[in-house]
């Protein structure tokens, strides 16, 4: 019998009053992870309590002005890892990294995309050897946002050429101290490196560090990959707020900037934004009953175009500030800032929204074929082993 | 609050599908339409009687069924799914919302038993942040002299609602002359009605405007089935229809396309249900969100996707869209005409402008 609100309720009031908010830190997230009250829809012993997903808000309204974990920082870890840890770890694997990774103790980035290996990722040609009950990993990966302080990855390498691409993957926890992991900045088109690429040389990783069944890592990745797009698509705003909240606030202080052009766009702009939201609100609502299914690419899709025309106009708008650049310098960043930073950097950053998690164009065909049931295109790399395709 | 659909409303949904499927086929309307009775008064009788829609507003106490606007949502979105020529949105929604709020207690115990049928005297391409133009004027002795132009439902309507000023005069549709104009929609063709020296009796103060807003803000749920209806029809279609050996279906080309309407089209969805919530509470109970604001978005919103998607589903069916054999032209037409209907996506935007603080240039 699944806790219901108030039982949920009754254990935050609970766990509040047998510990001191005021006191240390990382002590008091240790102790709500194994109070249940990390994420309320994971099993107990796992930092929950076996709930419904959505009576999570319940615990953090009641746990509203306590330490908290840090989202940006932890988003690949708690999105993406936790997850696919929990769908397809063992007993060992869950307990060893989802306490750490909830309280941020440990921070975890993803190795999927390669240089050579993007939309088509099952192409990809980081190869992990057997060797003497261990794997040697080699290759290059790419657009890892957090490696550079994280402890863990979470990995997709090929472990038989020899059979065709989907069927050759194993999915591997990697571990970012080991020998032969390097992680160099990638600049990107706004001036700074939120990315890494990650070079991978003679690593060798513990068979325990594997995570699912050998060959089996592209489904183990789609996991992983259908929380991304939920993650990137679902984050609930208030109406009006968000990316359209900056462009409405823009408008409203320049009276001498308004033309009818300008309007008109603004206004379909506003609309879109508002039905976006509804939807995203309304997706959420199916979530919390069932798991991320192909709908939450349709939100990706929306959020990326609104971003990119919504961080247009706004530039547009500001005219003479629209030409200024607010920092171009190459440095690291810690991630995506929407709020904080200049038009141009959000105009610019939001370019990336639709490559990205799956770029538009593939997310389409997701939708296409597993949402609306339409054939796929002939495929030629389908039966050939991933060694044999041409390249 | 939900955005989500009750089981009671699908429960509703699913007896308003099965009772269109078996009296209200497309090839069923395609003839009827050019017939000498376009309308289906005989299911409208079971509709309205049997299955109880035409009271879904009307308290229990006069004989309705006491509902919301979510339940009345759901029925548009099925008579809009199957572009069912049936006067519900004209008499159970516009007319009964302007009853209700003028607190007539007998009129509107007929039209929520299905008994009676009325039509609101208003233009259909009146919008609901303009006032009425005033074409229609009372004599001392209570006598309406004018003409009223593109009211649709009063073909089939017992009385018509006539708003004059800022009172709404009942009518009955004997005295009045109601001529019936080839139509750009079908399946809801538009009269012209006309008084001189017609009897009528006040029914008391109405703000036309928020009659118009509230079914403004519900048409949205009809042009959501339309444009649900137009969405999977052409998925059916280019699922089978062969070209250069494949399904059309399996051309990227086509595939991306509809990957954009069905994102379009969930959009509608949430923006249709929010309306359908935000109008449910009773006159004078502002709901949260804002009723005016969810209903400008919905209105502007649906209004398009119902005609993108329409067009699309025209596009895509190739030739066959082309004829009148297939019905999917009943649906372009009726989401053309919708979209004028009670404001168009432009106007409904300038209301955002004001109800979301986005002034206009001066």
């Amino acid at each position: 019998m699944a806790l219901d609100e108030e039982a949920v309720r009754e254990r935050a009031v609970a766990f509040l009053a047998a510990h001191d908010p005021a006191g240390d830190r990382l002590e008091f997230l240790r102790a709500r992870f194994d109070a249940g009250l990390a994420w309320v829809h994971f099993p107990e012993g796992l930092g929950g309590l076996g709930a419904a997903r959505e009576l999570q808000h319940v615990v953090e309204h009641e746990l509203a002005g306590t330490p908290q974990i840090n989202p940006g920082l932890q988003t690949i870890g708690l999105g993406m890892a936790a997850p696919t840890i929990l769908a397809f770890g063992t007993d060992e694997q869950r307990g060893r990294f989802l306490r750490p990774l909830w309280t941020g103790e440990e921070i975890w980035c993803q190795l999927f995309s390669e240089p050579g290996a993007g939309s088509d990722l099952a192409t990809l040609g980081t190869r992990a050897v057997r060797d003497a009950g261990e794997w040697v990993v080699d290759g290059q990966k790419v657009w890892t946002s957090g490696a550079h302080h994280s402890r863990w990855a979470i990995l997709v390498a090929r472990t038989d050429p020899d059979v065709p691409k989907h069927r050759g993957l194993t999915y591997f926890v990697c571990d970012m101290h080991a020998p032969g992991v390097e992680v160099r900045p990638l600049r990107q088109i706004t001036g700074e490196a939120e990315f890494n690429e990650v070079f991978l040389t003679g690593v060798r990783l513990g068979d325990d560090l594997r995570l699912g069944e050998i060959g089996d890592g592209w489904r183990v990745a789609q996991t992983t990959l259908m929380n991304e797009r939920v993650a990137i698509g679902g984050a609930p705003v208030k109406r009006g707020g968000g990316m359209v909240g900056l462009l409405s606030e823009v408008w409203r202080s320049r009276p001498e900037a308004r033309t009818h052009d300008l309007h008109q766009r603004l206004l379909r702009l506003w609309v879109e934004a508002e039905v976006t939201r509804l939807a995203g609100t309304r997706l959420r609502e199916q979530l919390s009953a069932g798991q991320p299914g192909p709908e939450g690419s349709g939100m990706k899709l929306a959020f990326a175009s609104l971003n990119q025309a919504l961080s247009g106009l706004d530039v547009e708008l500001r005219g003479e500030e629209g030409l200024a650049y607010d920092d171009w310098t190459f440095r690291r960043s810690e991630g995506v800032d929407f709020v904080g930073r200049g038009s141009g950097y959000r105009y610019l950053r939001a370019k990336g929204n639709s490559i990205e998690g799956g770029t538009s164009e593939i997310l389409r065909n997701i939708v296409a074929e597993r949402v609306l049931g339409l054939p796929s295109e002939p495929r030629v790399d389908k039966d050939v082993p991933w060694k044999d395709l041409p390249r | 609050m939900t955005l989500l659909y009750t089981e009671v409303e699908e429960e509703l949904r699913a007896s308003v599908r099965d009772l269109l499927t078996d009296r209200c086929p497309a090839d069923a309307v395609l003839k009827r339409v050019e017939s000498e009775a376009p309308y289906d008064m005989d299911l409208w009788k079971t509709l309205a009687g049997d299955i109880g829609v035409a009271g879904l507003l009307v308290p229990e106490d006069y004989g309705g069924a006491g509902a919301s606007a979510r339940e009345v949502a759901v029925v548009l979105e099925e008579l809009g799914r199957a572009v069912a020529p049936l006067p519900f949105f004209t008499s159970s929604v516009l007319a009964t919302k302007a009853l209700l709020s003028v607190g007539e207690e007998d009129l509107i115990q007929e039209l929520a038993s299905g008994e009676a049928t009325a039509a609101l005297a208003v233009s259909l391409a009146a919008s609901p942040y303009r006032p009425l133009p005033e074409t229609v004027t009372v004599t001392d002795g209570g006598l309406l002299n004018g003409e009223i132009r593109a009211v649709a439902g009063a073909d089939v309507a017992d009385v018509l609602l006539v708003p004059v000023g800022t009172a709404l005069y009942r009518v009955e549709a004997e005295n009045a002359r109601i001529e019936v104009l080839p139509s750009l929609d079908l399946t809801r063709p538009i009269a012209t009605v006309t008084f001189s020296d017609t009897p009528a009796s006040a029914l008391g103060g109405l703000d036309v405007r928020s009659v118009l807003n509230f079914g403004a803000g519900l048409l949205a749920s009809e042009q959501l089935g339309v444009a649900e209806w137009c969405l999977g029809t052409t998925l059916a279609y280019i699922k089978e229809r062969r070209q250069f050996a494949r399904p059309v279906g399996s051309f990227q080309a086509i595939k991306h396309r509809m990957a954009d309407l069905w994102l379009d089209v969930v959009r509608a969805r949430a923006a249709a249900r929010n309306a359908a919530d935000l109008l449910s509470p009773p006159d004078g109970v502002e709901a949260a969100g804002g009723r005016e604001l969810a209903a400008a978005v919905a209105k502007s919103w649906c209004s398009e996707v119902a005609l993108h998607v329409a067009e699309e589903s025209v596009q895509l069916h190739g030739g066959i869209g082309m004829t009148w054999e297939h019905p999917v032209h009943l649906y372009l037409k009726r989401a053309k005409a919708t979209e004028i209907a009670l404001g168009t996506p432009g106007a409904h935007r300038e209301a955002v402008a004001a109800l979301a603080d986005l002034p206009a240039p001066v």
